[in-house]
């Protein structure tokens, strides 16, 4: 019996392996072929491994970043996803914990809104959004992170909400008569309990920030500003012929660090995600 | 307390109200207005009453993207969860390798969808190009089917987490005693797991019905709606309704289509949220 799971545990090991390979292979296979000459290969020969005729070591790399401007691009996405999640955390935990402690008319309506915003579509409201933004001036990558707090509330306020109604009262209450105002009382004693919250939070809406292309495309002035997912679509839009090799060495820059911080912080990443499903 | 506390909402709710007003509230009304004009400048807008919306049911490339993206999702749904879940079996057995597994699986979920896109891209028409037969570009049905394996490739793993969480915290001892009454590890699976696991189900289901549904990075870099709109989900064809069309009635008619498109998916919501809802017990 023992035997017979242990065999079958083995087998389950194997086939979970060769799925492993299945899972990287197609970021493998772009690296290999960021690798080779460009104009060297076809679409059908993708899958030969670099040879020493065609091998072009980092020229792609130094191309795509050179021609693209693929470090500003880097930079932008940085700045973007950075204030962005900081405004987010910082304004949506002040708002969440304002809204189960006190029970009015505004803080029913907010609760209302903020589960209603999370249902709607963005395609719903991309083109007045633009608009607004652009009226507003709130077209650049320092102050784009206003918009991505105001769409991006819904979820932050909702899973900051949900954490507060499980936190006992009766500590704030006691700080209260102790002589805390509200604004200290949030800073000193209710941030230090939301931690493992927020770490959740900064970590899905980062995931969303880093990775999103429509919201800075219609923001943003392309000429001006190109966020990673940006400047990859750019490679086929701007150009008659699409540079291939080029765009597979982007494409890797643009996923090693999102790599390196995973396996770092594998997981509060795994952490976050279990938590915004429960409360999602 | 609570009465201190409310004195304070320019300081706690101010901020996030504003920014909701411009990025969210404000846009969503002006949308639904906008849905009735027609215009090419905001500026400048007529009334037509329903007209856009008539309109947009004899948009061929609308119905068509609809039933597209109803397949595509219904398609994706199935598989996604059907193979989330069983690896979260295997992977809550204790066998070798079971952390580097999880954290390769959920990769894919971190890369953006436009360069999920174009990896996919290359990979599939390079497979295509192989066998002889048109690429993603040419033929929507392998458009249809790229876009299902990419949505599996980088929706599983994320699904497999919360079907993993869902199975660790079904207690042992209910397995244990299951097992002394003599019940077959098939029964135990369906008649003791799946069902003290139907939150996560439903938590999965949702997430990729409508993750699916409102898809758009991937279907704009993997075949950008090629052959001539054939695999456009709906989605990218608001999208190109908007920007990709000249003519001036266009913009009302796209606005319109966000509205229906919203409409859809709140009832999807709604419907699905309900019949999964039903289905769970306490344990």
């Amino acid at each position: 019996m023992a035997k017979a799971k242990r065999l079958y545990d083995n087998i389950l090991t194997v086939v979970m392996a060769v799925l492993c390979l299945l899972w990287v292979y197609p970021v493998v296979l772009i690296f290999l072929n960021s690798l080779k000459v460009e104009g060297s290969f076809t679409t059908s020969t993708v899958f030969a491994l670099p040879t020493a005729e065609n091998f072009a070591g980092a020229a792609n790399y130094i191309y795509g970043i050179v021609k693209m401007d693929f470090l500003s691009s880097f930079f932008y996405s940085l700045v973007i996803t950075v204030s962005s999640v900081f405004l987010i955390l910082l304004c949506c935990s002040m708002c969440g914990w304002y809204l189960t402690r006190v029970n009015n008319l505004l803080s029913k309506g907010m609760n209302l809104l903020i589960v209603f915003s999370m249902v709607v579509p963005f395609q719903m409201v991309m083109f007045t959004l633009s608009k607004t933004a652009d009226t507003l001036k709130l077209n650049t990558p320092w102050n784009i992170c206003i918009i991505y707090l105001g769409f991006g509330a819904g979820l932050a306020v909702f899973m900051f909400t949900g954490f507060m109604k499980s936190v006992p009262i009766e500590i704030e209450e006691s700080a209260m008569i102790d002589g805390c105002n509200p604004v200290q009382l949030f800073f000193r004693i209710v941030f230090p309990i939301l931690k493992p919250t927020m770490i959740s939070t900064a970590i899905l809406e980062t995931m969303w920030v880093w990775n999103d292309y429509l919201l800075p495309t219609l923001v943003l002035d392309i000429k001006k500003y190109r966020t990673i997912p940006m400047a990859i679509q750019y490679f086929r839009g701007g150009y008659g012929r699409v540079e291939l090799a080029p765009m597979m060495a982007c494409i890797i820059i643009a996923i090693v660090p999102i790599i390196i911080l995973y396996v770092a912080c594998q997981k509060y990443i795994i952490e976050g995600v279990i938590a915004g499903a429960v409360k999602g | 307390m609570q009465k201190t506390i409310s004195k304070y909402w320019p300081v706690f709710v101010l901020p996030t109200l504003l920014a909701f007003i411009i990025g969210f509230i404000w846009p969503f009304i002006w949308g639904v207005y906008l849905s009735f004009q027609r215009f090419t400048t905001v500026s400048k807008t007529t009334f037509v009453g329903l007209d856009n919306y008539i309109r947009v049911f004899q948009d061929e490339t609308f119905t068509h993207a609809f039933w597209f993206t109803a397949a595509f999702t219904v398609v994706s749904t199935i598989l996604i969860n059907v193979f989330a879940f069983a690896i979260a079996l295997v992977l809550t057995r204790g066998i070798r390798g079971t952390n580097l597994f999880r954290t390769v699986y959920f990769m894919p979920n971190l890369i953006g969808g436009i360069l999920l896109g174009y990896i996919w891209q290359i990979l599939l028409n390079g497979v295509l190009a192989n066998l002889g037969k048109p690429l993603l570009a040419l033929d929507e049905h392998y458009g249809f089917i790229g876009l299902v394996i990419l949505m599996c490739w980088q929706q599983i793993g994320y699904m497999m987490i919360i079907y993993i969480a869902g199975l660790q915290s079904v207690p042992n001892d209910l397995i244990e005693a299951a097992k002394i009454d003599g019940a077959t590890s098939r029964e135990i699976l369906f008649k003791i797991k799946v069902p003290l696991v139907m939150p996560s189900i439903t938590i999965c289901t949702f997430l990729t019905l409508t993750n699916s549904f409102k898809l758009f990075d991937q279907n704009v870099a993997l075949t950008g709606g090629e052959p001539s709109n054939l695999s456009e989900m709906l989605a990218l064809n608001i999208y190109s309704t908007f920007y990709g069309r000249s003519g001036a009635q266009w913009k009302g008619i796209g606005q319109a289509k966000a509205v229906v498109f919203f409409l859809i998916v709140v009832v999807i919501s709604l419907v699905q949220l309900r019949f999964t809802r039903s289905k769970e017990v306490q344990s």
